[in-house]
């Protein structure tokens, strides 16, 4: 019983950073058909907000609210995946719709531009210019009708660019002289610690449970429903719905697709940073840590069928569940006697390495099977 | 093509086959190798070309095939240049020679080792694949996680294949030659090049029959070819197996003159870049696989060289730029009078600028003028590069 | 930015140049009658960039210092030091091919090199081309070439006297040992010596575990750890980089901490890691060098400043693996002035024998190219820094092959005899 405990909770919460890192996937790639492969540095992105949210909190004036600084890194890192997956959209992958080969690889170089980007500039530099976008797009809204009515004339949006360069400045200045720890461009990994009530196991009826998983896998049920909840019972919600299922007629009907496209991406997006925020409570945050679950990300989203949140929902906790089981070496616990050729081979993929080796083999044999995923999407096709 | 152009790619071809022949008596080893281990890339991008370029089938796990030629030729050399067994077991306490360096011993079968492992394996996974239809980006992903299957499997076996440290070459013995000799280098770099050569004529014999064409029809809908009466699953799988090959024999080449043969070559990065090389030579001509895979290694070492980090960027960028402004690469872009365009639209907005503004000297004015004039007696040529992958969105009934 | 703070820099030191011509030496500043360009060879981006550029810089620091005493003096004649900086990026075939192009461009020396695999690729290039390297980092021991000096420690100058300490003398003395590693050779043999050295003293180990060098998933090991130790012990921890921090942020949450009996013994946390993951969750946990940054000497204290200074980064930290980069520019510059010549051969015989004192204390090059230095214990404080426990007595002398291994026993390295006694040969 005890080891079925085990087994349960840790597959949950290996398999609830899977989904939490795949969910953003699941509704670009699974809704829109786009592929793309710097979601990783989406997550990367969240990671690092996360990161300069905590040192922002260190700073006296936010000293006293240290202990709910995670709650408000997740918003931040959200917004500010999303702007970067909304200014992506609009700069690359609007053009490349229809081309999903072509997609791959224009985000696969997006996502090397991305981890050299924080390799060689620093982090106040980099917070800054996001912020300086937020404010641009956010100002445009913000001025009366009257001068909004004539934003298309070059002046006016020259000049509503020049107040949101300034702001960038400002915090740059700010965050630089502030917190010297990001004044400077650094590869090196980062320190995000997690506040005191979040540390350490958490007991209960004589099992002791991690706390940061617990907190974990509550962002990942959270985040879950909440797309669950976007996208079925809010108007944008039906529309994306819309336009996923049939782009043209969605068009016919008044649905700006265009509109659709970037908030389906910038949502995507956002959940990555949320993402970021879980993947930089358990490791470390460095350019490369987006690299790590890119690919896994991708297995999950295919093995749960594409467009299908809770074939992802499903594949996910599957994968963590057999990761534990072979990783862990649970096998090996429950057949102590098996013969010593099982034995061996099972001592053999006991390892988190050979684990992956195993499952991701087991992923391949089964798309052999059921191409489509565990649940295919209906519908005709060409083919 | 008429004859003055056919006279001057004469002239290309000699200068080329006259540089490749004297280069090993005019550059030191150490660059010689550089440029062997390109001209051995730009066997795996022939490949990467074949099937991406023409068939359509974006692999991201060529890393595979190429890695495994590799091990193939490492492991032989290990195997026979020392006495019992190689030095690296001995950190593991390794007694006795796992069972499948046994057949490596053998010369005849590493030769076919080379090639025939990485061309079975490529069989399989792409008869499996196409067989069960699974195209596209799918194909993609599917062959990105064989890739980390391969390098999380030898990366973590220390025991058997010396894991990450992966296996050098240049202390083992080839036939009785030190490998990392400068003479065998030399002996490398010209097998290297004549390697690329018949490589190049094979692919080229291939493309230029019927079966090229079907090739292309593939990429630009299958489905067509399919109710043509055309089986795409066999095709496909020949290409795919084509290419194994041409890695693995790559591969092969690469890790004599490389020095080493280590797990790393099966990140994804490494195969991804493959793509980057027949991307800007010009996908879906083969001659621009070859030079892309040569010039890009080599502007890659020279710009890390110079600046380290500033190749990622530049990288990239390559990315960005050959799927939005440059699809058909340098070499389509030549083909399709990319120049001689380019040159027109600079004039037409200058011309245009000038007309608006009245600022520039008179000089100036007249050249435009002149480029202008000149650009309108030749016609300016539409691009007719196919789009690789039609808009082929699902229909969802629900 | 990179780019521009460079151009900047090399503006700056033009300027200083000129500045310096037009003074005309008379303020002091040396001036040279030669110039020498050395090779240093760090993976500048990639992974391992995070570890390495702290050496690059260190080794710079070395050469200015150096060049600011006067540079080097053979026979009269003064030398200026330049350095040529190449990227490894992290790529161990690369390592091999740039280490090939540096020595045909002729450099000296090439001080470079942070992991096995970078070492072990770029080992055959040395000896074939008669090149040679200097090798700043703790390492397994095992090999011993005549073209690479290794200044960092062998297993009997850090795992042995750390495995000593642990069972007898720590907070957890008797308790049972656990393993953890990342998957490559330097934590395999570490820990195969430490499981031979536990049998011969008598202590009891009842697991081991790696972690492939790609993930980042310590959870399966982590549970394994729960499982072979319940009631506390002795965590021998091999890991890397950025998997160290997984590794410690994971099991405190799992209550594998001091105040529970669980004591880690690490032996690539040195106080740049500390900083990256966190004192908080290290605090009480060991490590094992031979120099700390909490060493209370004038040398020690001067080295830590000059750093910050250099940097200037007023929070930068010094570690041993730094140190040992530091000491092996001055042994190389010993080595010359002593052998009088650049020409490799002769500088490998002066180098037997060569002393420095370092910000550890005293060094000496002992015939098989290692270095003997003493070891220090340290359990880290809320600070970040090390409390040093213990100092070893004695300077230790560095054992190659190592002891405990049953191939090795008996077995010692001695290149002033390169015939009978060169690489491995039966004491």
């Amino acid at each position: 019983m005890e080891l079925f405990v085990d087994i349960l909770f840790n597959g949950i919460s290996f398999g609830s950073v899977y989904l939490i890192a795949a969910l953003g996937l699941a509704i670009v790639f699974g809704l829109m058909g786009v592929i793309n492969l710097a979601h990783g540095e989406l997550i990367m992105v969240g990671a690092y907000s996360t990161f300069v949210t905590q040192l922002l909190f260190k700073e006296p004036f936010l000293k006293p609210f240290f202990g709910s600084y995670i709650i408000v890194s997740i918003f931040v890192a959200f917004i500010f995946s999303a702007t970067v997956g909304i200014l992506l959209e609009r700069l690359i992958i609007k053009r490349l719709y229809g081309n999903p080969l072509e997609t791959l690889l224009g985000t696969w170089g997006v996502s090397l531009f991305l981890q050299q980007f924080v390799r060689s500039f620093s982090l106040s530099f980099g917070t800054s210019v996001i912020i300086s976008i937020i404010s641009g797009v956010s100002l445009k809204n913000i001025f009366p009708k009257s001068i909004k009515e004539r934003f298309n004339e070059k002046y006016i949006r020259l000049s509503n660019w020049i107040i949101p360069i300034f702001i960038g400045i400002l915090s740059n200045n700010f965050l630089a002289t502030n917190i010297p720890r990001i004044r400077r461009p650094d590869s090196r990994l980062v320190d995000v610690t997690s506040p005191k009530w979040m540390r350490g196991p958490f007991e209960i009826y004589g099992e002791s449970f991690p706390k940061t998983r617990l907190v974990i896998i509550a962002i990942t049920v959270i985040s879950v429903i909440a797309v669950l909840i976007f996208l079925n019972l809010t108007e944008w919600g039906i529309r994306i719905r819309a336009v996923t299922q049939n782009r043209s007629m969605s068009e016919c009907l008044g649905i700006s697709t265009k509109k659709v496209d970037t908030i389906t991406f910038g949502i995507g997006s956002g959940l990555a940073g949320v993402a970021g925020v879980a993947v930089s409570l358990l490791g470390s945050v460095g350019p490369d840590v987006g690299q790590l679950y890119i690919v896994p990300c991708f297995m999950v989203v295919v093995l749960g069928g594409v467009g299908n949140i809770l074939g992802t929902v499903l594949a996910s906790f599957g994968i963590g569940i057999l990761t534990d089981i072979f990783a862990s070496g649970r096998l090996l616990t429950l057949f102590p006697n098996a013969p010593s050729f099982v034995f061996n081979t099972l001592n053999f993929f006991s390892t988190s390495s050979m684990a992956v080796v195993l499952i991701f083999s087991l992923i391949v044999i089964f798309l052999q099977f059921k191409p489509q995923g565990l649940f295919p999407q209906k519908g005709r096709t060409v083919e | 093509m008429n004859l003055k152009n056919l006279k001057a790619k004469n002239y290309i071809w000699a200068i080329i086959s006259f540089l490749i022949i004297i280069m090993p008596f005019i550059v030191s080893v150490s660059r010689l190798k550089i440029l062997g281990k390109s001209l051995a890339l730009g066997i795996v991008a022939l490949g990467v070309d074949l099937s991406w370029g023409y068939t359509g089938l974006l692999s991201l796990g060529q890393g595979i095939f190429f890695t495994l030629g590799g091990y193939a030729i490492a492991m032989y050399l290990q195997l026979n240049s020392s006495i019992g067994l190689p030095n690296f077991f001995s950190l593991y306490d390794v007694k006795s020679l796992p069972f499948f360096w046994e057949p490596f011993r053998s010369t005849y079968f590493t030769f076919f080792a080379i090639w025939l492992i990485p061309g079975l394996l490529a069989f399989l996974l792409g008869y499996l694949v196409f067989r069960n239809r699974i195209k596209g980006v799918y194909f993609s992903i599917l062959t990105q996680a064989a890739l980390l299957v391969f390098y999380n499997g030898i990366n973590s076996q220390q025991k058997l294949i010396n894991g990450t440290n992966g296996l050098p070459t240049p202390n083992t013995k080839l036939f009785g030659y030190l490998v990392g000799d400068p003479t065998t280098q030399k002996f490398f770099f010209y097998i290297t090049a004549i390697l690329l050569l018949l490589s190049y004529l094979f692919c080229k014999w291939l493309v230029s029959k019927r079966f090229g064409r079907i090739l292309i029809a593939i990429r630009d809908d299958e489905a067509r070819v399919r109710f043509s009466g055309y089986n795409p699953v066999v095709y496909k799988t020949i290409i795919f197996t084509v290419a194994g090959i041409l890695a693995g024999i790559s591969g092969a080449l690469f890790t004599v003159q490389a020095d080493l043969i280590s797990p790393q070559y099966l990140l994804p990065p490494f195969s991804i870049e493959m793509v980057i090389w027949v991307a800007v030579g010009g996908r879906g001509t083969l001659i621009g696989a070859v030079f892309g895979a040569f010039f890009v290694r080599l502007f890659a070492s020279l710009v890390s060289s110079a600046v380290p980090g500033a190749w990622l960027f530049i990288q990239g960028g390559l990315f960005i730029l050959v799927v939005t402004v440059l699809p058909q690469g340098i070499v389509g872009w030549m083909n399709e009078n990319g120049p001689k365009t380019l040159l027109i639209d600079i004039s037409l907005k200058l011309d245009n600028f000038e007309k608006n503004f009245k600022l520039l000297p008179l000089p100036l004015k007249n050249l435009i003028k002149f480029l202008v004039k000149k650009s309108l007696t030749f016609s300016k040529k539409s691009i007719t590069y196919p789009k690789l992958d039609h808009a082929g969105k699902e229909e969802v009934e629900l | 930015m990179r780019i521009s703070r460079r151009i900047l820099a090399g503006l700056a030191t033009a300027s200083l140049a000129i500045t310096a011509t037009s003074c005309g030496g008379g303020s002091g500043s040396a001036s040279f009658d030669n110039e020498i360009t050395v090779g240093i060879l760090h993976s500048l981006s990639g992974v391992m960039s995070i570890s390495e550029k702290t050496l690059v810089e260190t080794e710079k620091m070395a050469i200015a210092e150096i060049n600011a005493a006067g540079g080097i003096n053979i026979n009269g004649e003064s030398y200026k030091i330049n350095y040529f900086v190449e990227d490894g990026a992290s790529n161990w075939p690369l390592f091999a091919e740039k280490a090939g192009q540096m020595i045909d461009a002729g450099y000296p020396v090439i001080f470079g090199g942070w992991t096995s695999a970078s070492r072990d690729a770029m080992e055959p290039v040395f000896e074939s081309k008669k090149g040679f390297l200097y090798y700043p980092i703790q390492y397994e021991g095992r090999e011993c070439s005549n073209n690479i000096m290794y200044t960092g420690a062998t297993p009997n100058q850090q795992s042995e006297p750390a495995t000593d300490f642990m069972l007898n003398r720590s907070e957890a003395a008797g308790k049972p040992f656990f393993l953890v590693g990342s998957d490559y050779v330097f934590p395999r043999t570490s820990n195969s010596i430490t499981k031979a050295q536990l049998k011969a003293i008598g202590g009891e180990w009842v697991g081991e575990e790696y972690l492939d060098l790609s993930s980042n998933e310590v959870g399966p090991i982590i549970a394994k750890i729960k499982k072979a130790l319940p009631r506390g012990g002795v965590i021998i921890n091999t890991l890397n980089g950025a998997q160290n921090v997984a590794f410690f942020k994971q099991i405190q949450d799992e209550g594998i901490t001091p105040e529970n009996g669980y004591y880690v013994m690490s032996y690539s946390i040195a106080e740049e890691e500390i900083k990256t993951i966190g004192p908080e969750f290290l605090e009480g946990h060991y490590a094992a060098w031979n120099y700390m940054m909490a060493i209370d000497t004038p040398a020690s204290k001067t080295f830590a400043k000059n750093y910050k200074k250099f940097t200037k980064d007023p929070d930068a930290v010094v570690a041993d693996p730094q140190e040992s980069a530091y000491n092996m520019v001055y042994l190389w510059k010993a080595a010359v002035e002593k052998a009088g010549t650049f020409e490799n051969a002769e500088v490998r015989k002066a180098l037997v024998g060569t002393t420095f004192d370092a910000p550890q204390g005293p060094i000496e090059v002992m015939p098989n190219h290692h270095i003997s230095q003493k070891v220090r214990i340290g359990q880290v404080n809320s600070e970040g820094q090390f409390t040093i426990l213990e100092t070893s007595d004695d300077i230790i002398k560095p054992q190659t092959w190592n002891q405990f291994i049953k191939e090795d026993k008996g077995f010692a390295c001695d290149w002033t005899d390169p015939v009978n006694k060169g690489q491995k040969y039966k004491l």
